[in-house]
């Protein structure tokens, strides 16, 4: 039946008279398209001796000649050396031993060169005092190839001759010295006992010379309270690995508080051996890695924790102290208390609490306790850096009196709460050079950049530790026109020398004691025997000042009076260092920008951390969007008048109510990619370089797009991922009790799942077969070995884009998970009760505790023995090896990304972009210098490709073919991967668990052992060791 | 540089011991200065650091006896350290002139021995033609060789040629004898289809011969494509004309001695230029039976003096210079990124001779590439060849389970696991 209704698609349509309506009717376009305009005009064209014809002959043509051209290869050169030094082979890696001190991060490390060029940081396994590079210092060769780095003296923007700037800044001196006015030298902390000695030569030739050392993130407090007690700018060192009991008010010791370098040893603790770990309490206001490591973890504000380490002396002491604590964190310290009391010397209090009388309060219990941990004999010297110093020539540079400041390892206008101050001074002192890596904002500002070479490039000696010497040596010829400090100062003061020279003369006369400087040299680490003698003289001058000690005491009670009566604010707002960043100063450096932060698992950002609570109240939110990307509100956070504004908010479970948590390093401008400029400048907050402030938020318009890598943050109850027990139930309890394995139904009966199998066995009993173990008791998720799997792999860097997309190409990610309910365990039972339904509990189960457990577990290919990938590559790229590693032949891969659907540990990568050589993705692959960083023994994967773990294939092979080639078997735990090498804490083991000599074997055999994902039958050569929690409370 | 100063002294060392020997070994024939004794001597004693017509190391020699006095040439040659702690003014100064290069004492050496050297000096015996002739003999015999089967080639032309000519008579001749007779040939006037129609009637036997033709272009097509990137005979030319025939061929020199990393690296090693000169500090030139038919003496000496000039030395003064010029060497055998080799497994543990993959080298003027090095050939060899495991203590235990579970006492690199994707590819 026909209708007589009208439709109609817009309102003109109704309207007769409408002449466009009419036209649409019969054209596509209302007005005739002018044709002729843009094939120019008619004549022309017919007239033209080009037909159509022979233009698609042209065309034709040139595509037969394209392809004619592209079927020829390029002509390959290969250039040798003319004199080839006798300790290069190509192909064959040469290790030389030297130490980094970049003023933030110092180390013993091993350079691996190939070619002459450093490609990788490794440990320096004769180091007894930070000997295992963390997550930055094994990024920072890569820091060596950056593109950014000054490449010569610099003068008003325009290179200048070192000699051009040696006549300069001598006559600049010459005429400061001349006026009366101070030379000043503003230097990071070079703890370098022939700088000291250098400098002051200096001083002595040109009179009024002050050095002030500064570091960006300042250990003024403690720095300050040790010289108070032990009567030298130094920091106590701890040996964790004698500790039985860790109390630690703030300080994130497995972070960088004290110069870090802790986790060997808090590790070796940890893992259970006679039945036995330490045990670790963490009071704190941010989750930093410590407290996501603690037995026992209490979120408190700032003013908080002085409180609680007050009321602790008061417990230990038996002295009455008041102050408000909420009750249960009492309880907390209570029950610390009696545990340091029972547990006495071995039992250690750290604090990383900005207060001097924080600090010297904790020297005094650990006086009291008599604790073998803390090493006060001989102290760290890592940190100099004198706030005071620093405020008083600021003063000085602002009233004139400055005449000269030379400025080394240190980027004040960037780091400075007080820049613009120093900005001010700046201008009023005759003449500014600034040794510096990067046109940095301090470098800009000064009237000579000196360009001083990287650490790789550079001589030096450094005393970590009293006592504990090492050597720093070049690695490369510098790549650029640069000049050391060192060697800067010695043409200034009008020496022929070299450093080089000076370092080994003062080694010889001062250091060495009649040994080898060769052998110094070879092994980048001298320990002296006279170290102990000079210590003995110190802490005897200390003695003889009785009036001092008695002074100390009297202190001690004023200290925790000032403790017990902190009072806060709303809202206290603690800076930290990123593991990632550390103070800022490889920010252009995009390993480091990539790697997600252990904790909240964002990459290429900073942000405030804030707790689910205050949040809520706040308005804050965090969602997580279509493409899986994270979301969250923007905040102004203003303290002291001072107001950042639009900075990314992130909920972060554990965090103290009413404490808020903001990372330095970030929102640098100068030197810096454009990619690399993300953040906010957090140090415009680090008001007295007190890494503590009050702080008002409020809510600001917008939101931010984070770069997360991790989604799902809790466990939900899934406890055969990360098992845990308790070191009580793992004492007294059978294994099968707390490491269940799990039962599948085959033939109808319940078997274990390691008895049902699909698949036909593979033989890996002869020859090698390799197995990985990861302790997640001793992983601390310190994450240097996924910069090590980097450098090692030729890793890509996708940028933040990618990463949000989920596009990240870390072969080997740290998963890091939180408990819904107080602990794992609670998780697990409230799984399996189901109280609710289902659907109800599991939502519930998908929000993190207040407080949560955390846990971390290093996931990377699992190297199945019985792989789901292999079975579904429709062109066998990925295939099984007889040593137990899953290969991945790039070449034969056709990116049909079955095999990265079918695996069940999401462990395989895939290259959506070609990321070297392609401007999209400016980071160190697209220039020739980022690209010397490259392992030439691992190929670079093009795009389309999917890629994986090895188990650094490349690594065990040559472990074989150095064995054969020296007619001998391989040694036992000679086998290593990246990760396995870089792990300090021991936490990777690595090896051929058909030779019975190596350590897996053992770890396989024990008890904690168990298979990510044992149930779906994949019979991994990766395995994990079943975490146990020291949860005794006294 | 101590390289080569060592391998320097250890030449001379060398050559004093030879020395030694030979003065012992010798008797004293009592002739006044015997050239060709001489030479014998020279070449023995002298020719590390001396030429007759060019400076060395040492001054040129040849007509040495006009310029000096016998005496004191005696003397400087017996014992030049004794006679310039004399005092003697003249040899100090040449000492002097030659950057204090002191030169050895020869104390074995007669007056005689002395006498023949200093005759050969004077006048050197006339080089030997006999190489030239033989060279010129050789490349004689090739042309006539090379003549030879031209002729038989244009003999057969003209067999075949005659025979053609004599079938067209012949059938000529039968014609006209057919139309004599009135005989009428068959076929004459009658249309007969043309083949190619009836073949393109003929509808099955187009389909066979399209799918044969396809199959055919098929196969070629595929031949194409599978040689695409394969360089098999890829012979560049090179910055400097060296020759693996001079070297390895006549001269003999082990391969490892300039491809040294080849025993302990992934790569072969281009050598550096300063192992070059090890030799070539003393070997300006080649010898004139080194000159081929297609590469002159001048064309070899002017090779070396390219040689000297990337690395800067200073022929006269015997003296680097310090103005390198590196060599860009065309690098033949290219294998793709994504494939691992390493020289030293197949090298040192396995003990290949380096011919086995790179050809005759010994033989090649200029060297090409003689394998294909496609994923097939090295296959290939890993499946038929045999790991040698004899006397490494690393193969032991891995031979012995092996060898039980396969049931041989031989294990080919496949059984060893060299199939594996992952062993060459990461």
């Amino acid at each position: 039946m026909a209708s007589n209704r009208k439709y109609w698609k817009s309102v003109e349509e109704l309207d007769e008279n409408n002449s466009v309506v009419e036209t649409l009717k019969q054209n596509e376009f209302v007005e005739e398209i002018p044709v002729d305009e843009f094939l120019g005009d008619k004549e022309n064209l017919q007239n033209s001796s080009t037909s159509r014809r022979d233009f698609l002959k042209y065309v034709g043509f040139s595509t037969a000649a394209a392809t004619l051209v592209a079927c020829e290869g390029p002509v390959k050169k290969a250039i040798p050396y003319v004199v080839q030094p006798e300790q290069i082979r190509p192909g064959v890696a040469n290790y030389y031993a030297t130490t980094i001190a970049d003023g933030f991060d110092f180390a013993s490390v091993l350079v691996k060169t190939r070619e002459g060029r450093p490609i990788k940081i490794e440990a320096n396994g004769d180091a007894s005092f930070m000997g295992s590079p963390n997550a930055r210092v094994n990024a920072s060769v890569l820091s060596l190839y950056d593109k950014m780095r000054v490449q010569g003296p610099k003068s008003g923007g325009e290179y200048i001759s070192w000699d051009d700037l040696d006549q300069k800044v001598i006559a600049g001196l010459n005429a400061a010295k001349a006026s009366g006015k101070q030379i000043v030298l503003l230097t990071q902390t070079y703890a370098s006992p022939s700088t000291n000695k250098l400098i002051a030569e200096f001083a002595e030739k040109y009179g009024n010379v002050k050095h002030v050392q500064y570091d960006a993130i300042s250990e003024n407090a403690a720095l300050e309270a040790f010289a108070a007690k032990y009567g030298k700018r130094a920091l106590a060192d701890y040996d964790f690995s004698k500790a039985d009991l860790i109390v630690s008010f703030a300080a994130d010791f497995l972070g960088d508080w004290h110069g870090g370098g802790f986790d060997t040893g808090y590790a070796a603790k940890r893992i259970p051996t006679n039945g036995k770990m330490s045990r670790h309490i963490q009071f704190e206001a941010n989750m930093s890695l410590s407290g996501a490591n603690a037995d026992k973890r209490v979120p408190l504000k700032p003013t908080q924790q002085k409180v609680a380490l007050a009321k602790l002396y008061g417990y230990l002491s038996g002295a009455s102290v008041s102050g408000d604590l909420p009750e249960q964190a009492d309880e907390a310290v209570k029950a610390a208390a009696a545990q340091l009391r029972k547990v006495g010397k071995n039992a250690v209090v750290i604090t990383g609490i900005d207060d001097v009388d924080a600090q010297l309060l904790v020297l005094k219990i650990n006086e009291l306790l008599g604790s073998v941990v803390s090493d006060v004999k001989s102290p760290r010297l890592l940190r100099q850096g004198n706030t005071a110093a620093v405020t008083q020539l600021i003063q000085d540079m602002k009233a004139g009196r400055v005449g000269a400041l030379i400025t080394s390892g240190v980027n004040p206008l960037y780091t400075l709460h007080d820049a613009a101050g120093f900005a001010e001074g700046l201008n009023s002192v005759g003449l500014s050079v600034a040794f510096s890596m990067k046109e940095d904002e301090t470098a800009i500002a000064a009237q000579y950049i000196a360009a001083a070479p990287h650490y790789l490039e550079s001589w030096g000696d450094v005393e970590m530790k009293q006592g504990h010497y090492s050597l720093m040596q070049p690695a490369i010829r510098p790549l650029f026109d640069t000049r050391q400090l060192q060697d800067a100062l010695l043409k200034w003061l009008g020496e022929d020398k070299t450093y080089y020279d000076y370092i080994k003369a003062y080694w010889e006369d001062d250091v060495l004691g009649g040994q080898s400087w060769n052998k110094a040299l070879h092994d980048g680490v001298f320990v002296a025997a006279t170290a102990t003698v000079t210590n003995v003289e110190t802490s005897s001058t200390s003695e003889n000042e009785a009036e001092e000690i008695t002074a100390t005491t009297t202190d001690i009670n004023a200290a925790v009076r000032r403790l017990a009566s902190a009072t806060g604010s709303d809202f206290e707002l603690t800076l930290y260092p990123k593991t990632g960043m550390g103070d800022g100063q490889q920010a252009n450096n995009p390993w480091l920008q990539e790697f997600p932060d252990p904790i909240t698992r964002v990459s290429w950002d900073n942000y405030i951390t804030v707790s689910r609570a205050d949040a809520d109240a706040l308005g804050f939110s965090n969602r997580h969007v279509a493409n899986g990307g994270l979301n969250g509100s923007y905040a102004n956070i203003t303290v002291n008048g001072v107001t950042i504004e639009k900075v990314p908010v992130l909920i972060q479970p554990g965090q103290a109510r009413g404490s808020i948590g903001l990372s330095f390093g970030y929102g640098k401008k100068e030197g810096l990619k454009s990619e690399m400029q993300v953040g906010v400048n957090a140090y415009k907050l680090y008001e007295n370089f007190n890494a503590v402030q009050a702080v008002t938020i409020e809510k600001a318009a917008g939101e931010h797009e984070f770069a997360c890598v991790q989604l799902h943050n809790t466990l939900m109850g899934r406890g055969d991922i990360v098992k845990e027990t308790t070191l009580e139930i793992f004492n007294t309890k059978d294994a099968a009790e707390w490491n269940i394995a799990p039962v599948v139904s085959l033939n109808h009966q319940e078997v274990e799942a390691s008895n049902a199998n699909l698949w036909n066995d593979f033989d890996t009993s002869i020859g090698h077969h390799f197995n990985l173990a990861i302790d997640l008791n001793a992983c601390t998720g310190c994450g240097a070995c996924v910069i090590a799997c980097h450098a090692e792999n030729n890793v890509p860097v996708v940028g933040k884009d990618e990463i949000r997309k989920s596009r990240d190409m870390h072969w080997l990610r740290i998963d890091r998970y939180y408990s819904s309910e107080d602990t794992f365990g609670e998780d697990n039972v409230m799984k399996d009760e189901l109280p609710k339904g289902a659907k109800d509990t599991f939502l519930e189960l998908e929000i993190a505790a207040e407080n949560p457990q955390v846990a971390f577990q290093p996931v990377m290919c699992q190297h199945c023995n019985h792989a789901p990938c292999e079975t579904v590559c429709p062109v066998a790229a990925t295939s099984h090896g007889r040593q137990g590693q899953n290969h991945m032949a790039y070449n034969r891969c056709v990116g049909t990304r079955y095999c990265a659907n079918n695996c069940p540990y999401k462990v395989r990568r895939f290259n959506w972009f070609l990321y070297n050589n392609n401007d999209e993705f400016d980071y160190h692959m697209n220039d020739d210098l980022g690209r010397m960083v490259l392992n030439p023994d691992v190929v670079v994967r093009s795009r389309g490709v999917m890629e994986k773990c090895s188990l650094c294939i490349q690594m065990t092979q040559k472990t074989i073919l150095d064995a054969k080639r020296e007619g001998r078997a391989v040694r036992k735990d000679e086998f290593q991967t990246a990760c396995s090498a870089a792990c300090g804490s021991g936490a990777m083991v690595f090896g051929d668990v058909n030779n019975e000599e190596d350590t897996v074997v053992a770890l396989k055999q024990d008890d904690r052992m168990y298979h990510l994902l044992e149930h779906i039958g994949t019979k991994p050569n990766v395995f994990y060791q079943v975490k146990v929690r020291n949860t005794e409370e006294a | 540089m101590k390289e080569v100063i060592h391998r320097n002294s250890v030449s001379r060392i060398l050559s004093i011991g030879l020395a030694i020997l030979l003065a012992f070994s010798t008797t004293l024939f009592g002739q006044e200065g015997d050239p060709d004794r001489g030479k014998q001597l020279f070449n023995s004693n002298c020719a590390a650091c001396h030429k007759l017509d060019q400076r060395m190391t040492g001054p040129a020699l040849a007509g040495i006896t006009k310029e000096r006095d016998r005496e004191w040439l005696h003397a400087w040659i017996k014992n030049n350290v004794a006679l310039r702690k004399s005092g003697d003014p003249d040899a100090i100064a040449i000492f002097e002139e030659f950057n204090g290069a002191a030169m050895n004492t020869f104390p074995q050496l007669s007056e005689q021995d002395i006498d023949d050297i200093l005759a050969y000096t004077e006048n050197p015996p006339a080089p030997a033609v006999a190489p030239q002739g033989e060279a010129a003999g050789q490349a004689v015999a090739v042309e006539s060789s090379g003549i030879s089967n031209e002729v038989v080639l244009v003999a057969l032309i003209l067999v075949f040629g005659m025979l053609v000519v004599m079938l067209v008579l012949v059938n000529k001749a039968l014609k006209n004898i057919a139309q004599a007779k009135g005989v009428e040939l068959p076929g004459e006037g009658e249309a007969r289809l043309p083949l190619w129609k009836a073949f393109a009637k003929n509808q099955f036997l187009v389909l066979v011969s399209v799918i044969f033709l396809l199959l055919v272009s098929a196969y070629f097509v595929y031949g194409y494509l599978m040689q695409v990137g394969v360089d098999q005979g890829y012979e560049p030319v090179q910055p400097i004309h060296f020759s693996h025939r001079i070297h390895a061929g006549d001269n003999e020199i082990d391969c490892k001695y300039c491809h040294s990393s080849a025993r302990v690296s992934k790569t072969s090693g281009i050598p550096s230029l300063n192992v070059c000169m090890n030799c070539h500090k003393n070997i300006m030139e080649v010898a004139p039976e080194t000159a081929t038919a297609e590469h002159s003496k001048a064309f070899y000496d002017g090779e070396i003096q390219k040689l000297y000039e990337a690395v800067g030395w200073d022929v006269q003064n015997q003296a680097y210079t310090g103005e390198t010029k590196p060599v860009k060497w065309v690098k033949i055998h290219n294998l793709p990124d994504f494939v691992y080799f390493n020289h030293s497994q197949h090298v040192t543990v396995a003990g290949l001779e380096c011919q086995k993959c790179h050809g005759p080298i010994e033989e090649m003027e200029v060297v090409s590439q003689y394998s294909p090095l496609t994923m097939g050939w090295c296959v290939e060899c890993h499946r038929t060849t045999d790991v040698r495991m004899e006397g490494n203590e690393y193969y032991e235990k891995i031979h012995e389970e092996l060898s039980k579970k396969y049931g041989v006492e031989k294990l080919t690199a496949a059984q060893m696991g060299a199939l594996e994707c992952g062993k060459c590819h990461y």
